[in-house]
């Protein structure tokens, strides 16, 4: 008997200087990426014009430290400016669509017809209309990201259950009530789960943009770094994006934990 | 003395009559057919059958959330074709909100009845204390800060009992709310739900397939055909309220439930 109590009263007391690996591994990965990285580079001996190393990607964010800085805000200024139009239009098309399963069924087969166009081939058009350089770009994220967002949300309205519907409209709910009551608070979670697809799929749609038609902005950067055979700025500009996409999705996943905490710790679909 | 009283003012509060239901236009499924009923003001009616006899579309009706093709619906004196805000209900899905604490998942209908929506900002506190009484009364006390998924089943379902009578409804309108449940918790809310109905005068119509369910909480039960539902027989039950848990063992309570069960297996076979 004494001897059980011991044992269980003799584990706790090693844990105190524990190492909290789960928070550490995504930079140990990270880490272990770019060794692994530079080991092949080294053991294949690369030339820099075909993999550099990333010691060698690293020392060009230096040199060209000064474009690349510039270059960085201006994509991340079209990214962010195409996914706030996203998030108004999205959730206001969202809203509307998941109001009645008429529009739902008319609109969806539009959307995923428009979401399916290469939006390689919609730049062209928008240089056309709005001429090169930062409109393009802004609305090419625009329109790769608003489609997650749209669909997202009128799927939040579609679930409702049905029982709930029928409670409140018994007691006389008008479709508006419903909407406000349940409809919108409902679709939050899973709006706020789409702003993460939305912002990365943002970044796919300015750089597209710049490296196509713009004299500006990391795409930009790249295709002439690429053609002056300055490989390690390409990666250099690769690696930012890289930077700006997590730092932009840790964003979304903070605001969407914030916003509806509740959904986190309930199973909705019960 | 109390049911004597109860018997001499009992007036009809819902009247089904001959009524067809009929869903997906002229060729689709007949959910219920000729069917017919009368629940007495202030009477617990329990409605059973075997499973798909149009149980729910009895639900529906009453509320007004269907329209029959055939028939009359009346509810308190005015027959029925729009949904009516003088009943509550509950389903075996107790669907709170989870965005929202559980007193103001009971306050929602408040936000919703023509008749209280206006009044609701300035006499909140009024409405609040009555939403604490109620959660009171099912053995919730203090509660009401908490979020459903905080609350286990039973609990969940004692708040929604209270949503469903937050308003004063008339009718209490329950679709097996109590099918998700484990058999104790299920007994205690049995029980919450008899002094509720016995404390508040209000009517209650449960649809239910527990037939020990329908022998301790009715005053009648009516026993529903299969599809398409019609009202194959009536009983009267004569056990005296309060009733108490005990009576489930006696020989009589155990001779109506094996009626009633042979009755729907031999509509089940019928089908």
């Amino acid at each position: 008997m004494s001897a059980v109590t011991e044992n269980t009263a003799a584990k706790p007391q090693k844990t105190p200087a524990r190492i909290n690996w789960v928070w550490l591994s995504p930079f140990l990965y990270t880490l272990g990426l770019f060794v692994f990285w530079e080991l092949v580079v080294i053991a294949l001996d690369m030339p820099p014009t075909i993999l550099p190393a990333p010691t060698r990607v690293f020392q060009a964010i230096v040199q060209y430290w000064s474009p690349i800085w510039k270059n960085s805000l201006q994509t991340l200024y079209t990214t962010t400016l195409g996914f706030i139009i996203a998030v108004v239009a999205g959730l206001a098309l969202g809203l509307f669509i998941g109001w009645s399963k008429a529009i739902y069924a008319g609109l969806y087969p539009l959307m995923i017809g428009f979401n399916a166009i290469p939006k390689v081939a919609v730049v062209p058009i928008l240089v056309i209309w709005f001429g090169i350089g930062t409109v393009p770009a802004v609305l090419t994220a625009f329109l790769i990201s608003f489609f997650p967002i749209v669909v997202n949300v009128a799927t939040g309205l579609a679930t409702i259950e049905p029982e709930t519907e029928d409670v409140l409209r018994a007691l006389g709910a008008r479709k508006m009530d419903i909407m406000l009551k349940v409809g919108i608070p409902r679709s939050m979670p899973y709006f706020f789960g789409s702003l993460k697809i939305a912002i990365t799929l943002a970044f796919v749609g300015s750089v597209l943009s710049e490296t196509v038609a713009s004299n500006y902005g990391l795409g930009n950067m790249m295709s002439s770094a690429q053609s002056q055979f300055n490989v390690p700025l390409v990666f250099a500009g690769l690696l930012m994006l890289a930077v700006e996409g997590i730092a932009m999705y840790a964003l979304m996943a903070w605001i969407e934990k914030r916003m509806t905490g509740w959904a986190h710790r309930s199973t909705m679909a019960n | 003395m109390r049911l004597l009283e109860k018997s001499v003012q009992m007036a009809d509060l819902v009247s089904i009559e001959n009524v067809d239901m009929r869903y997906g236009g002229a060729a689709g499924t007949l959910a219920v057919s000729s069917l017919s009923l009368k629940v007495g003001k202030g009477e617990f009616a329990a409605v059973v059958g075997p499973s798909g006899c149009g149980k729910s579309t009895l639900m529906k009706l009453v509320t007004g959330l269907q329209v029959p093709q055939g028939g009359t619906v009346i509810v308190a004196g005015k027959q029925v074709t729009q949904p009516i805000s003088i009943v509550g209900m509950a389903f075996q899905n107790p669907t709170m909100l989870p965005w929202r604490t559980t007193l103001d998942n009971i306050l929602l209908p408040l936000e919703i009845v023509e008749r209280h929506r206006r009044r609701l900002r300035a006499h909140r506190k009024e409405y609040v204390e009555k939403a604490e009484r109620l959660l009171e009364i099912v053995g919730l006390k203090g509660v009401g800060s908490k979020y459903p998924w905080q609350l286990s089943g039973g609990m969940q379902q004692r708040a929604n009992l209270c949503r469903a009578l937050i308003h004063e409804p008339e009718l209490l309108m329950l679709d097996e709310p109590f099918g998700a449940l484990d058999a104790f918790t299920r007994e205690e809310l049995w029980c919450v739900i008899r002094d509720l109905h016995a404390a508040q005068g209000v009517t209650i119509i449960l649809v239910t397939h527990d037939l020990r369910e329908a022998v301790f909480l009715a005053d009648r039960i009516f026993v529903m055909s299969a599809r398409p539902g019609r009202i194959l027989n009536e009983h009267r039950v004569p056990f005296e309220r309060p009733r108490d848990l005990e009576i489930m063992y006696q020989k009589s309570f155990n001779d109506m439930v094996h009626e009633l069960h042979g009755e729907i297996a031999k509509a089940r076979v019928a089908a």
